[in-house]
């Protein structure tokens, strides 16, 4: 009954070897504001694989969009500087492209889907215009054809009655639809790339469900998807590999099965413990993380966490910990994440307990 | 609903209808109606604490609105305690205020930017005339009950943070000692970490103070916490409502079945999710027979032509043909085996 296939975590067992499709090192971006300048993310490295869903988990202001944004260079600047950083995509560096070529690589090889529709859409224009327009300036086409073209698109992405919907207004959509407009322009040029912001937020869980299902659908012609996220539901359903960030740093980065069952970061941790699952009773008592999410302006020193983490030690609080390879194709960034990599540490929750 | 009890619900609503005019042309005249919420009909005993989740736009935040009186209702009772309220003039409401509070889920628009905490969370009390000489200090226990410091009180809003406006918004309905508080979507706008604080305080302050909820969510894990019973509302109607722990764990209408499904829970190994077809009807146009039925995967003729009653199916009530009479020998073993 269910579209949906269960396995694009099967394509997890592609080798990490050969290149990276996306190379991002040492990112910082920084915005001006009245209150002074802040950085929204500092020193972010990643890979993007060949074919696989990464996530990219983290709470509001953690720096997840502005990394995703940054990539194509959508940062309004100013106030956004990328201060450092490169984005090594196909041997070039993203980053430092000159414009006219970067535009022809996004849409065509990197293409983006945005959390609102509503705003990622002209509402001056209808859809069908919208999508045709986008194919045409990147594709030598005439418009009757670019018309077909994105009318099939429309049918594609489970628009009903397409041909009639091209002529539709984004204001005259459902959020849902609006959204599969968004996937189709996304999909049309069938970049290997598809970077998705949060795509399903604005949704109603039921709507949801079928974006989520028409992505993992869509997916499986040899793209790679980061699917940028504050879900941890979403993470475990359709990715492969998970970033975790955490007040403009990564944290945490592996295998979303592995770390579910053994987070190595105390907020990975944290965040696992803090969401509410359907099978939990009534009554039952979350652990929540204590404290707040830092100000970007006013970031603690040493390890962001440190203040809110309940292992935290001095050194965690003077030293910025540094990215290291946990093996198993996992990272962290936490001082102690050698004590918990053991099996012995397996169930931390108890520990949890205890220590706050 | 439960005629045969002896004692009186705290509060009962019977056949609850609000109903927004859609106006048009220069006359503004009325040429239709958004049903956001019709005919709805529950209780809440006291000390319990009702989920009231769906989609947006099925209406519960009208519904809750209507219960606090600050949406007029067209049609229906609300009884507190056997009493008729919403018929009352608003001077005779005002008193009942009091006792009836509401959370709001925005909690940067839901606090007075120009007003300090203190004034925030004792303007109530002012307002129902208690005394003057004790609001600093009240206003500190207040802070205290939802885990704040008392050298908050003279600071604005604006200065913290969305978790912490939240806490302030909960120690404002709780200054006038409610019994009841209608909550909004009280932690949709939170991030996950701070949510779950605010959760835990909810459920702390319910057995403190003697507190029944309406709590309002599209989120079935937060409700699934807090809840004790649940009513699943779509497109202004209560499609199911009973135990939590069975209404969640083994749902029978359609609709909250895929409600369900639908929701991504970490850890489960193979979702066998239910994936609807299209969108929520309108409010104002709503589908003939069941409202659902343009939807759902098990839609019979008879859905389309008719309304399906209330029935009590496995104590809860259900308005699905499904469980209409002599349909009960369809069910899969696993919703009859109950």
């Amino acid at each position: 009954m269910s579209k949906f296939t269960d396995n694009p975590k099967g394509s997890s067992a592609v080798e990490p070897v050969g290149t990276p499709l996306l190379s991002v090192q040492d990112l910082a971006v920084s915005f001006e504001t009245d209150d002074g300048r802040l950085r929204a993310v500092d020193g972010v490295s990643f890979d993007v694989r060949h074919n696989e869903v990464l996530g990219l988990v983290g709470e509001s202001g953690c720096g997840k969009s502005v990394t995703a944004m940054s990539l194509l260079r959508l940062i309004p600047s100013p106030p956004g500087r990328i201060e450092t950083g490169r984005a090594i995509y196909d041997g070039n560096d993203l980053l430092t492209l000159p414009i006219a070529t970067l535009r022809d690589i996004r849409g065509n090889a990197i293409s983006m889907i945005f959390q609102e529709p509503m705003t990622a859409l002209s509402p001056l224009h209808r859809v069908g215009h919208q999508l045709v327009e986008t194919l045409r300036l990147h594709r030598d086409i005439d418009k009757k054809t670019a018309w077909q073209t994105s009318a099939e698109w429309l049918t594609k992405v489970g628009i009903p009655d397409a041909a009639e919907r091209m002529f539709a207004y984004p204001f005259q959509l459902s959020g849902g639809m609006r959204q599969r407009v968004m996937i189709a322009m996304a999909l049309m040029l069938e970049p290997e790339l598809i970077i998705a912001d949060e795509p399903t937020t604005a949704l109603d869980v039921t709507i949801q469900a079928q974006i989520l299902d028409l992505m993992s659908e869509m997916r499986r012609n040899e793209s790679s998807l980061l699917l940028i996220t504050h879900d941890m539901g979403v993470i475990w359903e359709m990715c492969d590999r998970v970033i975790v960030m955490y007040a403009s740093r990564i944290v945490e980065t592996g295998p979303v099965r592995a770390i579910f069952a053994n987070p190595l970061h105390p907020y990975t941790e944290g965040l696992l413990k803090s969401i509410p699952v359907l099978s939990h009773d009534a009554g039952t008592k979350l652990e929540p993380i204590r404290g707040q999410v830092p100000s970007l302006l006013d970031l603690p020193p040493g390890c962001h966490f440190h203040d809110r983490c309940p292992y935290a030690t001095d050194r965690c609080r003077s030293e910025p910990p540094p990215l290291r390879d946990m093996g198993d194709d996992r990272s962290a960034v936490c001082f102690l994440a050698d004590g918990r990599v053991s099996p012995a540490s397996a169930s931390p929750p108890a520990t949890v307990t205890e220590l706050s | 609903m439960t005629d045969d009890d002896p004692t009186v619900p705290f509060i009962e609503i019977r056949n609850l209808k609000t109903y927004f005019p859609i106006q048009r042309g220069v006359f503004a005249r009325t040429v239709g109606y958004v049903r956001a919420v019709d005919d709805v009909s529950f209780a809440i005993s006291a000390g319990e604490t009702v989920g009231l989740v769906g989609e947006s736009g099925c209406g519960k935040t009208t519904l809750g609105r209507t219960l606090m009186g600050l949406e007029k209702a067209t049609a229906g009772e609300v009884l507190l305690e056997g009493n008729d309220i919403l018929g009352l003039p608003e001077r005779e409401f005002r008193p009942l205020r009091g006792r009836l509070q509401m959370i709001f889920q925005d909690p940067y628009s839901s606090l007075n930017p120009r007003l300090t905490v203190r004034e925030i969370v004792t303007e109530g009390i002012a307002l129902h005339r208690q005394v003057e000489t004790s609001r600093d200090k009240t206003a500190a226990e207040l802070l205290l009950a939802v885990g704040m410091d008392d050298d908050s009180l003279h600071r604005y809003p604006h200065e913290f943070s969305g978790g912490q406006r939240q806490r302030i918004s909960i120690a404002r309905a709780l200054s006038l000692r409610p019994d009841f508080i209608v909550c909004d979507e009280p932690v949709s706008a939170l991030d996950v970490s701070v949510q779950a604080q605010v959760i835990n305080l909810l459920i702390d302050l319910r057995e403190q103070y003697d507190l029944s909820y309406l709590f309002i969510s599209h989120d079935l894990s937060v409700v699934r916490l807090i809840a004790d019973r649940v009513a699943v509302m779509y497109v202004g109607q209560i499609v199911e409502y009973g135990p939590a722990a069975d209404v969640i764990g083994s749902p029978l209408h359609p609709y909250t079945q895929a409600l369900i499904s639908a929701v991504p829970v970490p850890g489960r190994t193979k979702p066998d999710r239910i994936v609807l077809q299209g969108d929520l009807p309108s409010p104002a146009n709503p589908p003939p027979g069941c409202r659902f039925h343009p939807r759902c995967p098990r839609a019979m003729d008879i859905c389309r032509s008719s309304k399906p009653a209330e029935r009590t199916v496995d104590g809860r009530s259900v308005c699905c043909h499904l469980y209409g009479d002599g349909a009960l020998d369809d069910r899969s073993p696993a919703e009859s085996g109950r």
